[in-house]
Protein backbone atom coordinates (compact mmCIF):
# COMPACT_ATOMS: atom_id res chain seq x y z
CA UNK A 1 0.00 0.00 0.00
CA UNK A 2 2.91 2.31 0.74
CA UNK A 3 4.04 1.77 -2.83
CA UNK A 4 0.77 3.19 -4.14
CA UNK A 5 1.42 6.36 -2.21
CA UNK A 6 5.08 6.55 -3.31
CA UNK A 7 4.09 6.25 -6.96
CA UNK A 8 1.15 8.64 -6.61
CA UNK A 9 3.34 11.26 -4.97
CA UNK A 10 5.94 11.07 -7.74
CA UNK A 11 3.22 11.35 -10.37
CA UNK A 12 1.62 14.31 -8.61
CA UNK A 13 4.95 16.16 -8.39
CA UNK A 14 5.62 15.24 -11.98
CA UNK A 15 2.52 17.16 -13.12
CA UNK A 16 3.99 20.31 -11.65
CA UNK A 17 7.23 19.67 -13.54
CA UNK A 18 5.45 19.74 -16.90
CA UNK A 19 4.05 22.83 -18.60
CA UNK A 20 1.14 20.86 -20.05
CA UNK A 21 -0.42 20.31 -16.64
CA UNK A 22 -0.06 23.99 -15.76
CA UNK A 23 -1.63 24.99 -19.05
CA UNK A 24 -4.55 22.63 -18.46
CA UNK A 25 -5.10 23.81 -14.88
CA UNK A 26 -4.82 27.47 -15.87
CA UNK A 27 -7.09 26.96 -18.88
CA UNK A 28 -9.75 25.15 -16.86
CA UNK A 29 -9.80 27.72 -14.10
CA UNK A 30 -9.73 30.63 -16.55
CA UNK A 31 -12.71 29.33 -18.54
CA UNK A 32 -14.68 28.44 -15.44
CA UNK A 33 -13.83 31.81 -13.93
CA UNK A 34 -15.18 33.52 -17.06
CA UNK A 35 -18.43 31.56 -16.90
CA UNK A 36 -18.68 32.32 -13.21
CA UNK A 37 -18.30 36.05 -13.80
CA UNK A 38 -20.97 36.04 -16.52
CA UNK A 39 -23.58 34.31 -14.38
CA UNK A 40 -22.53 36.36 -11.37
CA UNK A 41 -23.21 39.48 -13.38
CA UNK A 42 -26.65 38.08 -14.29
CA UNK A 43 -27.46 37.43 -10.65
CA UNK A 44 -26.33 40.89 -9.61
CA UNK A 45 -28.49 42.54 -12.28
CA UNK A 46 -31.48 40.51 -11.15
CA UNK A 47 -30.77 41.56 -7.57
CA UNK A 48 -30.66 45.23 -8.57
CA UNK A 49 -34.19 44.92 -9.94
CA UNK A 50 -35.18 43.13 -6.77
CA UNK A 51 -35.39 39.40 -6.09
CA UNK A 52 -33.35 37.11 -8.37
CA UNK A 53 -31.57 33.86 -7.58
CA UNK A 54 -28.08 33.27 -6.22
CA UNK A 55 -25.42 31.83 -8.52
CA UNK A 56 -25.96 28.13 -9.17
CA UNK A 57 -22.66 26.31 -8.62
CA UNK A 58 -24.17 23.34 -10.42
CA UNK A 59 -24.04 25.36 -13.61
CA UNK A 60 -20.29 25.92 -13.23
CA UNK A 61 -19.67 22.28 -12.38
CA UNK A 62 -21.69 21.23 -15.41
CA UNK A 63 -19.15 23.10 -17.49
CA UNK A 64 -16.34 21.66 -15.44
CA UNK A 65 -17.61 18.20 -16.34
CA UNK A 66 -17.69 19.04 -20.07
CA UNK A 67 -14.16 20.42 -19.87
CA UNK A 68 -12.93 17.30 -18.06
CA UNK A 69 -14.03 15.20 -21.02
CA UNK A 70 -11.55 17.09 -23.20
CA UNK A 71 -8.69 17.60 -20.76
CA UNK A 72 -8.47 14.29 -18.91
CA UNK A 73 -7.14 12.46 -22.01
CA UNK A 74 -4.21 14.90 -22.04
CA UNK A 75 -3.58 14.34 -18.34
CA UNK A 76 -3.58 10.55 -18.53
CA UNK A 77 -2.10 9.91 -21.99
CA UNK A 78 1.51 9.60 -20.86
CA UNK A 79 0.95 8.04 -17.43
CA UNK A 80 1.97 4.52 -18.38
CA UNK A 81 2.57 4.75 -22.14
CA UNK A 82 5.60 6.96 -21.59
CA UNK A 83 7.10 4.55 -19.05
CA UNK A 84 6.79 1.96 -21.78
CA UNK A 85 8.40 4.15 -24.38
CA UNK A 86 11.35 5.31 -22.28
CA UNK A 87 11.87 1.93 -20.65
CA UNK A 88 11.45 3.18 -17.08
CA UNK A 89 8.71 0.59 -16.72
CA UNK A 90 11.57 -1.91 -16.46
CA UNK A 91 12.70 -0.14 -13.28
CA UNK A 92 9.23 -0.26 -11.75
CA UNK A 93 8.48 -3.82 -12.78
CA UNK A 94 11.75 -5.09 -11.32
CA UNK A 95 11.25 -3.17 -8.07
CA UNK A 96 9.14 -4.87 -5.41
CA UNK A 97 5.96 -3.23 -6.66
CA UNK A 98 2.87 -5.17 -7.63
CA UNK A 99 1.25 -4.34 -10.94
CA UNK A 100 -1.95 -3.14 -9.26
CA UNK A 101 0.03 -0.86 -6.94
CA UNK A 102 1.70 0.69 -9.95
CA UNK A 103 -1.56 1.29 -11.82
CA UNK A 104 -3.51 2.53 -8.79
CA UNK A 105 -0.58 4.77 -7.82
CA UNK A 106 -0.53 6.31 -11.29
CA UNK A 107 -4.27 6.88 -11.21
CA UNK A 108 -4.17 8.29 -7.68
CA UNK A 109 -1.44 10.76 -8.67
CA UNK A 110 -3.58 12.13 -11.50
CA UNK A 111 -6.66 12.10 -9.26
CA UNK A 112 -4.88 14.16 -6.62
CA UNK A 113 -3.88 16.59 -9.32
CA UNK A 114 -7.48 17.06 -10.48
CA UNK A 115 -8.62 17.29 -6.87
CA UNK A 116 -6.22 20.21 -6.46
CA UNK A 117 -7.77 21.96 -9.44
CA UNK A 118 -11.28 21.22 -8.15
CA UNK A 119 -10.11 22.56 -4.78
CA UNK A 120 -9.08 25.84 -6.36
CA UNK A 121 -12.40 26.05 -8.21
CA UNK A 122 -14.10 25.87 -4.82
CA UNK A 123 -13.33 29.59 -4.59
CA UNK A 124 -16.33 30.12 -6.89
CA UNK A 125 -18.61 28.43 -4.37
CA UNK A 126 -17.19 30.46 -1.50
CA UNK A 127 -17.59 33.73 -3.39
CA UNK A 128 -21.14 32.82 -4.47
CA UNK A 129 -22.03 31.91 -0.91
CA UNK A 130 -20.59 35.17 0.39
CA UNK A 131 -22.49 37.32 -2.07
CA UNK A 132 -25.89 35.66 -1.61
CA UNK A 133 -28.13 36.22 1.38
CA UNK A 134 -28.68 33.86 3.22
CA UNK A 135 -26.04 31.91 1.26
CA UNK A 136 -26.34 29.24 -1.44
CA UNK A 137 -27.91 25.81 -1.06
CA UNK A 138 -25.01 24.00 0.57
CA UNK A 139 -26.36 20.46 0.31
CA UNK A 140 -26.86 20.90 -3.40
CA UNK A 141 -23.39 22.40 -3.72
CA UNK A 142 -21.72 19.52 -1.87
CA UNK A 143 -23.60 16.94 -3.92
CA UNK A 144 -22.57 18.69 -7.11
CA UNK A 145 -18.91 18.59 -6.10
CA UNK A 146 -19.14 14.99 -4.96
CA UNK A 147 -20.50 14.00 -8.37
CA UNK A 148 -17.81 16.00 -10.11
CA UNK A 149 -15.10 14.24 -8.08
CA UNK A 150 -16.58 10.85 -8.98
CA UNK A 151 -16.67 11.79 -12.67
CA UNK A 152 -13.05 12.91 -12.53
CA UNK A 153 -12.03 9.68 -10.79
CA UNK A 154 -13.86 7.58 -13.38
CA UNK A 155 -12.49 9.43 -16.41
CA UNK A 156 -8.94 9.35 -15.02
CA UNK A 157 -9.17 5.62 -14.33
CA UNK A 158 -10.33 4.94 -17.90
CA UNK A 159 -7.52 7.15 -19.22
CA UNK A 160 -4.95 5.39 -17.06
CA UNK A 161 -6.11 2.00 -18.30
CA UNK A 162 -5.92 3.08 -21.94
CA UNK A 163 -2.49 4.61 -21.39
CA UNK A 164 -1.23 1.20 -20.30
CA UNK A 165 -2.30 -0.26 -23.65
CA UNK A 166 0.01 1.96 -25.71
CA UNK A 167 3.65 2.91 -26.11
CA UNK A 168 2.65 6.14 -27.75
CA UNK A 169 0.97 8.90 -25.81
CA UNK A 170 -0.73 10.46 -28.83
CA UNK A 171 -2.45 7.16 -29.56
CA UNK A 172 -3.50 6.92 -25.92
CA UNK A 173 -4.86 10.48 -26.08
CA UNK A 174 -7.09 9.90 -29.10
CA UNK A 175 -8.41 6.54 -27.97
CA UNK A 176 -9.25 7.99 -24.56
CA UNK A 177 -10.94 11.01 -26.09
CA UNK A 178 -12.92 8.79 -28.47
CA UNK A 179 -14.13 6.66 -25.57
CA UNK A 180 -15.20 9.76 -23.64
CA UNK A 181 -17.15 11.12 -26.60
CA UNK A 182 -18.91 7.78 -26.88
CA UNK A 183 -19.77 7.71 -23.18
CA UNK A 184 -20.81 11.34 -23.19
CA UNK A 185 -22.87 11.54 -26.35
CA UNK A 186 -22.89 8.66 -28.81
CA UNK A 187 -23.97 5.88 -26.47
CA UNK A 188 -27.24 7.73 -25.89
CA UNK A 189 -28.21 7.62 -29.57
CA UNK A 190 -29.12 3.91 -29.87
CA UNK A 191 -31.64 4.41 -27.05
CA UNK A 192 -33.95 6.17 -29.48
CA UNK A 193 -33.83 3.19 -31.88
CA UNK A 194 -35.84 1.08 -29.49
CA UNK A 195 -38.96 3.09 -28.77
CA UNK A 196 -41.02 -0.10 -28.41
CA UNK A 197 -38.58 -1.73 -26.05
CA UNK A 198 -37.75 0.74 -23.30
CA UNK A 199 -35.61 -1.82 -21.43
CA UNK A 200 -32.93 -1.82 -24.15
CA UNK A 201 -33.02 1.94 -24.33
CA UNK A 202 -32.54 2.06 -20.57
CA UNK A 203 -29.35 0.05 -20.85
CA UNK A 204 -27.85 2.58 -23.26
CA UNK A 205 -29.11 5.48 -21.20
CA UNK A 206 -27.55 3.93 -18.11
CA UNK A 207 -24.17 3.87 -19.83
CA UNK A 208 -24.24 7.57 -20.62
CA UNK A 209 -22.19 9.62 -18.16
CA UNK A 210 -24.40 12.71 -18.11
CA UNK A 211 -27.45 10.74 -16.96
CA UNK A 212 -25.63 10.06 -13.72
CA UNK A 213 -24.76 13.64 -13.02
CA UNK A 214 -26.74 16.36 -14.72
CA UNK A 215 -30.14 15.84 -13.13
CA UNK A 216 -29.05 13.82 -10.09
CA UNK A 217 -25.83 14.74 -8.30
CA UNK A 218 -25.84 18.19 -9.80
CA UNK A 219 -29.43 18.79 -8.71
CA UNK A 220 -28.72 17.68 -5.16
CA UNK A 221 -30.24 14.21 -5.57
CA UNK A 222 -28.12 11.20 -4.68
CA UNK A 223 -28.85 7.75 -6.07
CA UNK A 224 -26.84 4.69 -5.15
CA UNK A 225 -27.00 3.52 -8.78
CA UNK A 226 -25.09 6.65 -9.85
CA UNK A 227 -22.38 6.04 -7.30
CA UNK A 228 -22.14 2.42 -8.44
CA UNK A 229 -21.89 3.57 -12.05
CA UNK A 230 -18.85 5.73 -11.37
CA UNK A 231 -17.19 3.20 -9.07
CA UNK A 232 -17.67 0.58 -11.82
CA UNK A 233 -15.96 2.81 -14.37
CA UNK A 234 -13.05 3.29 -11.95
CA UNK A 235 -12.81 -0.47 -11.46
CA UNK A 236 -12.97 -1.15 -15.21
CA UNK A 237 -10.28 1.44 -15.96
CA UNK A 238 -7.90 0.20 -13.29
CA UNK A 239 -8.51 -3.43 -14.18
CA UNK A 240 -7.69 -2.69 -17.82
CA UNK A 241 -4.48 -1.01 -16.69
CA UNK A 242 -3.38 -3.87 -14.47
CA UNK A 243 -4.18 -6.44 -17.14
CA UNK A 244 -2.28 -4.48 -19.77
CA UNK A 245 0.80 -4.07 -17.58
CA UNK A 246 0.71 -7.72 -16.61
CA UNK A 247 0.32 -8.90 -20.20
CA UNK A 248 3.41 -6.93 -21.20
CA UNK A 249 5.51 -9.28 -19.15
CA UNK A 250 4.16 -12.24 -21.09
CA UNK A 251 4.98 -10.95 -24.52
CA UNK B 1 22.65 -16.97 -4.92
CA UNK B 2 21.30 -17.69 -8.37
CA UNK B 3 20.29 -21.10 -9.66
CA UNK B 4 18.95 -21.47 -13.15
CA UNK B 5 17.64 -24.78 -14.45
CA UNK B 6 16.60 -25.44 -18.04
CA UNK B 7 15.57 -21.86 -18.62
CA UNK B 8 13.89 -21.41 -21.99
CA UNK B 9 12.42 -18.25 -23.44
CA UNK B 10 10.50 -17.84 -26.68
CA UNK B 11 9.68 -14.48 -28.21
CA UNK B 12 6.84 -15.51 -30.42
CA UNK B 13 8.26 -18.11 -32.77
CA UNK B 14 11.86 -17.19 -32.02
CA UNK B 15 13.62 -19.06 -29.25
CA UNK B 16 15.98 -16.72 -27.42
CA UNK B 17 17.10 -19.10 -24.66
CA UNK B 18 17.57 -22.83 -25.11
CA UNK B 19 17.37 -24.63 -21.80
CA UNK B 20 19.98 -22.59 -19.97
CA UNK B 21 21.36 -23.94 -16.67
CA UNK B 22 23.96 -22.37 -14.41
CA UNK B 23 24.59 -21.44 -10.84
CA UNK B 24 26.14 -18.52 -9.00
CA UNK B 25 27.00 -18.89 -5.36
CA UNK B 26 27.10 -16.24 -2.73
CA UNK B 27 30.32 -14.25 -2.87
CA UNK B 28 30.80 -14.99 -6.52
CA UNK B 29 31.11 -12.61 -9.45
CA UNK B 30 29.89 -14.15 -12.66
CA UNK B 31 30.63 -12.67 -16.04
CA UNK B 32 28.16 -13.19 -18.83
CA UNK B 33 29.80 -13.03 -22.22
CA UNK B 34 28.36 -13.48 -25.64
CA UNK B 35 27.86 -11.80 -28.98
CA UNK B 36 24.92 -9.50 -29.71
CA UNK B 37 21.63 -11.31 -29.45
CA UNK B 38 23.10 -14.18 -27.45
CA UNK B 39 20.40 -13.87 -24.79
CA UNK B 40 22.23 -12.09 -21.97
CA UNK B 41 19.64 -9.37 -21.46
CA UNK B 42 16.83 -11.87 -21.81
CA UNK B 43 18.29 -14.03 -19.04
CA UNK B 44 18.77 -11.04 -16.78
CA UNK B 45 15.24 -9.83 -17.37
CA UNK B 46 13.92 -13.20 -16.29
CA UNK B 47 16.12 -13.27 -13.21
CA UNK B 48 14.94 -9.81 -12.13
CA UNK B 49 11.26 -10.68 -12.48
CA UNK B 50 10.69 -8.37 -15.44
CA UNK B 51 9.30 -11.18 -17.53
CA UNK B 52 8.61 -14.85 -17.02
CA UNK B 53 10.46 -17.65 -18.80
CA UNK B 54 8.60 -19.87 -21.23
CA UNK B 55 9.74 -22.86 -19.22
CA UNK B 56 12.38 -23.79 -16.71
CA UNK B 57 13.11 -22.57 -13.25
CA UNK B 58 15.16 -19.77 -11.75
CA UNK B 59 15.89 -19.36 -8.04
CA UNK B 60 17.34 -16.01 -7.03
CA UNK B 61 18.30 -15.20 -3.43
CA UNK B 62 16.44 -18.32 -2.34
CA UNK B 63 13.13 -17.52 -4.05
CA UNK B 64 11.52 -18.68 -7.25
CA UNK B 65 11.30 -15.83 -9.76
CA UNK B 66 7.93 -17.04 -10.99
CA UNK B 67 6.16 -17.85 -7.75
CA UNK B 68 7.74 -15.40 -5.34
CA UNK B 69 8.62 -12.62 -7.70
CA UNK B 70 8.21 -9.84 -5.11
CA UNK B 71 10.55 -11.55 -2.66
CA UNK B 72 13.13 -11.90 -5.42
CA UNK B 73 12.75 -8.28 -6.48
CA UNK B 74 13.23 -7.08 -2.89
CA UNK B 75 16.64 -8.73 -2.84
CA UNK B 76 17.92 -7.92 -6.30
CA UNK B 77 19.54 -4.75 -7.57
CA UNK B 78 19.31 -4.36 -11.34
CA UNK B 79 20.92 -2.06 -13.85
CA UNK B 80 19.03 -2.51 -17.14
CA UNK B 81 21.00 -2.33 -20.34
CA UNK B 82 19.25 0.81 -21.60
CA UNK B 83 19.67 2.62 -18.24
CA UNK B 84 16.11 3.92 -18.13
CA UNK B 85 15.80 7.01 -15.91
CA UNK B 86 13.23 9.77 -15.45
CA UNK B 87 14.82 12.67 -17.29
CA UNK B 88 12.51 15.28 -15.79
CA UNK B 89 13.47 14.34 -12.22
CA UNK B 90 16.18 15.71 -9.98
CA UNK B 91 18.87 13.09 -9.29
CA UNK B 92 18.35 12.87 -5.55
CA UNK B 93 14.56 12.86 -5.83
CA UNK B 94 14.77 9.96 -8.25
CA UNK B 95 17.02 7.96 -5.95
CA UNK B 96 14.79 8.75 -3.00
CA UNK B 97 11.82 7.50 -5.02
CA UNK B 98 13.59 4.22 -5.76
CA UNK B 99 14.66 3.94 -2.10
CA UNK B 100 11.07 4.46 -0.95
CA UNK B 101 9.81 1.78 -3.33
CA UNK B 102 12.23 -0.54 -1.59
CA UNK B 103 11.05 0.53 1.86
CA UNK B 104 14.48 1.57 3.06
CA UNK B 105 14.19 2.94 6.60
CA UNK B 106 16.47 5.95 5.99
CA UNK B 107 15.99 6.95 2.37
CA UNK B 108 17.91 10.24 2.59
CA UNK B 109 20.93 8.57 4.09
CA UNK B 110 20.92 5.74 1.56
CA UNK B 111 20.65 8.24 -1.27
CA UNK B 112 23.68 10.13 0.01
CA UNK B 113 25.63 6.89 0.41
CA UNK B 114 24.74 5.61 -3.04
CA UNK B 115 25.63 8.95 -4.64
CA UNK B 116 28.92 8.94 -2.82
CA UNK B 117 29.67 5.41 -3.93
CA UNK B 118 29.31 6.30 -7.61
CA UNK B 119 30.98 9.70 -7.19
CA UNK B 120 27.93 11.74 -8.15
CA UNK B 121 27.33 13.73 -4.95
CA UNK B 122 28.07 16.95 -6.80
CA UNK B 123 25.18 16.45 -9.22
CA UNK B 124 22.61 15.42 -6.61
CA UNK B 125 20.50 18.51 -7.18
CA UNK B 126 20.72 18.54 -10.97
CA UNK B 127 18.20 17.17 -13.43
CA UNK B 128 18.80 13.68 -14.77
CA UNK B 129 18.07 14.94 -18.29
CA UNK B 130 21.18 17.12 -18.14
CA UNK B 131 23.59 14.32 -17.27
CA UNK B 132 26.12 12.85 -19.66
CA UNK B 133 25.86 9.21 -20.74
CA UNK B 134 28.47 7.99 -18.28
CA UNK B 135 26.85 9.95 -15.46
CA UNK B 136 23.48 8.39 -16.27
CA UNK B 137 25.16 5.02 -16.09
CA UNK B 138 26.43 5.88 -12.63
CA UNK B 139 22.99 6.98 -11.45
CA UNK B 140 21.60 3.72 -12.81
CA UNK B 141 24.22 1.91 -10.79
CA UNK B 142 23.44 3.97 -7.66
CA UNK B 143 19.79 2.99 -8.05
CA UNK B 144 20.77 -0.68 -8.25
CA UNK B 145 22.96 -0.46 -5.16
CA UNK B 146 20.76 1.70 -2.98
CA UNK B 147 19.23 -1.12 -0.95
CA UNK B 148 22.48 -3.11 -0.67
CA UNK B 149 20.98 -6.06 -2.51
CA UNK B 150 21.87 -9.68 -1.95
CA UNK B 151 22.11 -10.21 -5.69
CA UNK B 152 23.33 -7.58 -8.09
CA UNK B 153 22.53 -7.93 -11.77
CA UNK B 154 24.26 -5.49 -14.10
CA UNK B 155 23.64 -5.46 -17.84
CA UNK B 156 26.76 -4.02 -19.47
CA UNK B 157 27.63 -1.77 -16.54
CA UNK B 158 30.86 -0.30 -17.87
CA UNK B 159 29.49 0.98 -21.20
CA UNK B 160 30.12 4.69 -21.53
CA UNK B 161 32.23 5.09 -18.42
CA UNK B 162 35.58 6.86 -18.55
CA UNK B 163 38.65 4.81 -17.59
CA UNK B 164 38.77 6.26 -14.08
CA UNK B 165 35.15 5.34 -13.51
CA UNK B 166 35.66 1.86 -14.93
CA UNK B 167 38.32 1.31 -12.27
CA UNK B 168 35.92 2.64 -9.62
CA UNK B 169 33.14 0.42 -10.91
CA UNK B 170 35.33 -2.65 -10.71
CA UNK B 171 36.27 -1.72 -7.17
CA UNK B 172 32.60 -1.41 -6.21
CA UNK B 173 31.71 -4.70 -7.90
CA UNK B 174 34.58 -6.54 -6.22
CA UNK B 175 33.62 -5.07 -2.87
CA UNK B 176 30.01 -6.16 -3.25
CA UNK B 177 31.00 -9.47 -4.75
CA UNK B 178 32.84 -10.42 -1.60
CA UNK B 179 29.69 -11.31 0.31
CA UNK B 180 26.98 -11.09 -2.31
CA UNK B 181 26.32 -12.47 -5.73
CA UNK B 182 27.04 -10.41 -8.81
CA UNK B 183 26.02 -11.29 -12.35
CA UNK B 184 27.27 -8.89 -14.98
CA UNK B 185 27.28 -8.97 -18.73
CA UNK B 186 29.98 -7.42 -20.81
CA UNK B 187 31.56 -7.41 -24.21
CA UNK B 188 34.90 -6.42 -22.76
CA UNK B 189 36.76 -9.64 -22.28
CA UNK B 190 39.62 -8.21 -20.30
CA UNK B 191 37.07 -6.90 -17.86
CA UNK B 192 35.56 -10.32 -17.35
CA UNK B 193 39.05 -11.71 -16.98
CA UNK B 194 39.95 -9.15 -14.35
CA UNK B 195 36.96 -9.10 -12.06
CA UNK B 196 34.97 -12.28 -12.54
CA UNK B 197 35.41 -15.45 -10.57
CA UNK B 198 33.70 -17.34 -13.31
CA UNK B 199 32.85 -16.62 -16.92
CA UNK B 200 29.85 -17.98 -18.75
CA UNK B 201 30.01 -17.64 -22.51
CA UNK B 202 26.68 -17.94 -24.23
CA UNK B 203 25.84 -17.91 -27.88
CA UNK B 204 22.43 -18.07 -29.52
CA UNK B 205 20.75 -18.81 -26.23
CA UNK B 206 23.00 -21.71 -25.27
CA UNK B 207 25.88 -21.90 -22.82
CA UNK B 208 29.02 -22.57 -24.81
CA UNK B 209 31.43 -22.80 -21.94
CA UNK B 210 31.56 -22.00 -18.26
CA UNK B 211 34.77 -21.81 -16.22
CA UNK B 212 37.18 -19.56 -14.38
CA UNK B 213 39.02 -17.16 -16.66
CA UNK B 214 42.32 -18.92 -15.86
CA UNK B 215 40.99 -22.38 -16.62
CA UNK B 216 39.33 -21.19 -19.76
CA UNK B 217 42.58 -19.89 -21.01
CA UNK B 218 44.52 -22.98 -20.01
CA UNK B 219 41.93 -25.38 -21.31
CA UNK B 220 41.34 -23.80 -24.62
CA UNK B 221 44.71 -22.59 -25.62
CA UNK B 222 45.70 -24.97 -28.32
CA UNK B 223 49.31 -23.86 -28.22
CA UNK B 224 51.53 -20.89 -28.62
CA UNK B 225 51.33 -18.43 -31.41
CA UNK B 226 54.42 -17.00 -33.04
CA UNK B 227 54.65 -13.79 -35.00
CA UNK B 228 57.66 -13.51 -37.23
CA UNK B 229 58.96 -10.59 -39.19
CA UNK B 230 61.87 -10.89 -41.65
CA UNK B 231 63.44 -8.90 -44.41
CA UNK B 232 63.42 -10.87 -47.65
CA UNK B 233 61.02 -12.94 -49.68
CA UNK B 234 58.32 -13.76 -47.21
CA UNK B 235 56.41 -16.01 -49.59
CA UNK B 236 59.41 -18.20 -50.18
CA UNK B 237 60.14 -18.39 -46.47
CA UNK B 238 56.55 -19.19 -45.75
CA UNK B 239 56.76 -22.19 -48.05
CA UNK B 240 59.85 -23.43 -46.22
CA UNK B 241 58.39 -22.98 -42.76
CA UNK B 242 55.32 -24.86 -43.78
CA UNK B 243 57.49 -27.95 -44.23
CA UNK B 244 58.51 -27.90 -40.57
CA UNK B 245 56.73 -30.55 -38.56
CA UNK B 246 54.50 -29.12 -35.86
CA UNK B 247 53.74 -25.81 -37.52
CA UNK B 248 50.03 -25.09 -37.70
CA UNK B 249 47.82 -22.42 -39.15
CA UNK B 250 50.55 -20.60 -40.94
CA UNK B 251 49.44 -17.37 -42.52
CA UNK B 252 51.00 -14.17 -43.78
CA UNK B 253 49.64 -10.94 -42.40
CA UNK B 254 49.01 -7.91 -44.56
CA UNK B 255 51.88 -6.07 -42.82
CA UNK B 256 54.32 -8.66 -44.21
CA UNK B 257 54.78 -10.64 -41.02
CA UNK B 258 54.15 -14.36 -40.77
CA UNK B 259 52.12 -15.99 -38.07
CA UNK B 260 51.80 -19.59 -37.00
CA UNK B 261 50.95 -21.75 -34.02
CA UNK B 262 52.58 -24.82 -32.57
CA UNK B 263 51.44 -27.33 -30.00
CA UNK B 264 52.90 -27.20 -26.52
CA UNK B 265 55.84 -29.61 -26.21
CA UNK B 266 56.69 -29.30 -29.89
CA UNK B 267 58.71 -26.14 -29.86
CA UNK B 268 59.47 -25.45 -33.49
CA UNK B 269 61.19 -22.12 -32.91
CA UNK B 270 64.84 -23.35 -33.08
CA UNK B 271 64.20 -25.07 -36.37
CA UNK B 272 62.41 -22.06 -37.82
CA UNK B 273 65.29 -19.86 -36.70
CA UNK B 274 67.72 -22.17 -38.47
CA UNK B 275 65.76 -21.93 -41.72
CA UNK B 276 65.82 -18.17 -41.46
CA UNK B 277 69.56 -17.88 -40.91
CA UNK B 278 70.45 -20.59 -43.45
CA UNK B 279 68.21 -19.00 -46.04
CA UNK B 280 69.98 -15.67 -45.61
CA UNK B 281 66.96 -13.79 -44.33
CA UNK B 282 67.40 -11.02 -41.83
CA UNK B 283 65.20 -11.61 -38.79
CA UNK B 284 63.59 -8.46 -37.49
CA UNK B 285 61.28 -9.89 -34.90
CA UNK B 286 60.08 -13.19 -33.48
CA UNK B 287 57.62 -13.08 -30.63
CA UNK B 288 55.39 -15.60 -28.93
CA UNK B 289 51.83 -14.80 -27.89
CA UNK B 290 49.42 -16.77 -25.76
CA UNK B 291 45.90 -16.93 -27.07
CA UNK B 292 43.80 -14.34 -25.27
CA UNK B 293 40.30 -14.77 -23.96
CA UNK B 294 39.38 -12.75 -27.00
CA UNK B 295 40.62 -15.46 -29.33
CA UNK B 296 38.85 -18.09 -27.31
CA UNK B 297 35.66 -16.10 -27.47
CA UNK B 298 35.88 -15.64 -31.21
CA UNK B 299 36.70 -19.30 -31.66
CA UNK B 300 33.74 -20.44 -29.57
CA UNK B 301 31.16 -18.13 -30.97
CA UNK B 302 32.26 -18.34 -34.55
CA UNK B 303 29.38 -18.54 -36.96
CA UNK B 304 29.09 -22.01 -38.34
CA UNK B 305 29.74 -21.65 -42.01
CA UNK B 306 26.87 -23.27 -43.77
CA UNK B 307 27.40 -24.01 -47.40
CA UNK B 308 24.18 -23.19 -49.12
CA UNK B 309 22.56 -25.98 -51.01
CA UNK B 310 22.64 -25.59 -54.72
CA UNK B 311 19.43 -24.24 -56.03
CA UNK B 312 17.75 -26.53 -58.42
CA UNK B 313 15.97 -25.14 -61.40
CA UNK B 314 12.65 -26.65 -62.15
N1 LIG C 1 11.24 -7.93 -26.58
C1 LIG C 1 11.68 -8.78 -27.53
N2 LIG C 1 10.85 -9.23 -28.48
C2 LIG C 1 11.27 -10.09 -29.42
N3 LIG C 1 12.52 -10.58 -29.50
C3 LIG C 1 13.41 -10.17 -28.58
C4 LIG C 1 13.04 -9.24 -27.55
N4 LIG C 1 14.12 -9.03 -26.78
C5 LIG C 1 15.11 -9.76 -27.31
N5 LIG C 1 14.69 -10.45 -28.39
C6 LIG C 1 15.51 -11.40 -29.19
O1 LIG C 1 16.10 -12.33 -28.32
C7 LIG C 1 17.44 -12.59 -28.68
C8 LIG C 1 18.36 -12.32 -27.50
O2 LIG C 1 18.35 -10.96 -27.22
P1 LIG C 1 19.09 -10.31 -25.96
O3 LIG C 1 18.67 -8.90 -25.89
O4 LIG C 1 18.85 -11.15 -24.78
O5 LIG C 1 20.61 -10.41 -26.41
P2 LIG C 1 21.92 -9.88 -25.68
O6 LIG C 1 22.78 -11.06 -25.42
O7 LIG C 1 21.57 -9.04 -24.52
O8 LIG C 1 22.59 -9.01 -26.82
P3 LIG C 1 23.42 -7.64 -26.75
O9 LIG C 1 24.84 -8.01 -26.53
O10 LIG C 1 23.22 -7.05 -28.09
O11 LIG C 1 22.84 -6.80 -25.66
C9 LIG C 1 17.72 -11.73 -29.90
O12 LIG C 1 17.58 -12.54 -31.04
C10 LIG C 1 16.65 -10.69 -29.86
O13 LIG C 1 16.29 -10.29 -31.16
MG1 LIG D 1 21.83 -7.17 -24.02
Amino acid sequence: MKNIWTIAKREYDNYFASPLAYVIAAGLLFLLGGIFLIILQGSIQQAIFGGGTPVDIGFINQWFYYLLLWTVPALTMRLISDENRTGTLELLLTAPVRDFELVIGKWLGSFLYILSVIGVSFIFAIVANYLAEPGIDQVKMMSSYLGLILIAGALLALGTGISALFNNQIAAFFVTLALFIVLWLLIGIPASFFPSNPAIGDVFRYLQIGNHYESTFNAGVLYLSDVIYFLSLIAIGLFTGVTAVDSRRWR
Amino acid sequence: MIRVTDLTKDYGPRRALHSLSFEARQGEIIGFLGPNGAGKTTTMRILTGYMPPTSGEAIVAGYNVMEESIEVRKRVGYLPETVPLYNEMVVQDFLKFMAELRHIPNPEESVADALNMVGMTERAKGYIGNLSKGMRQRIGLAQALIHRPEVLILDEPSIGLDPGQVVELRKIIREIGRERTVLLSTHILSEAQQICDRVIIINKGKIVVEDTPENLQARLVGGERVVLRVRGDAAELSAKIEQVKGVQRLKSNPDGSLEFEYLPGHDVRPEVAKIITNGGYEMLEMKTLSLSLEDIFLELTKEQVVTPKKKRRL
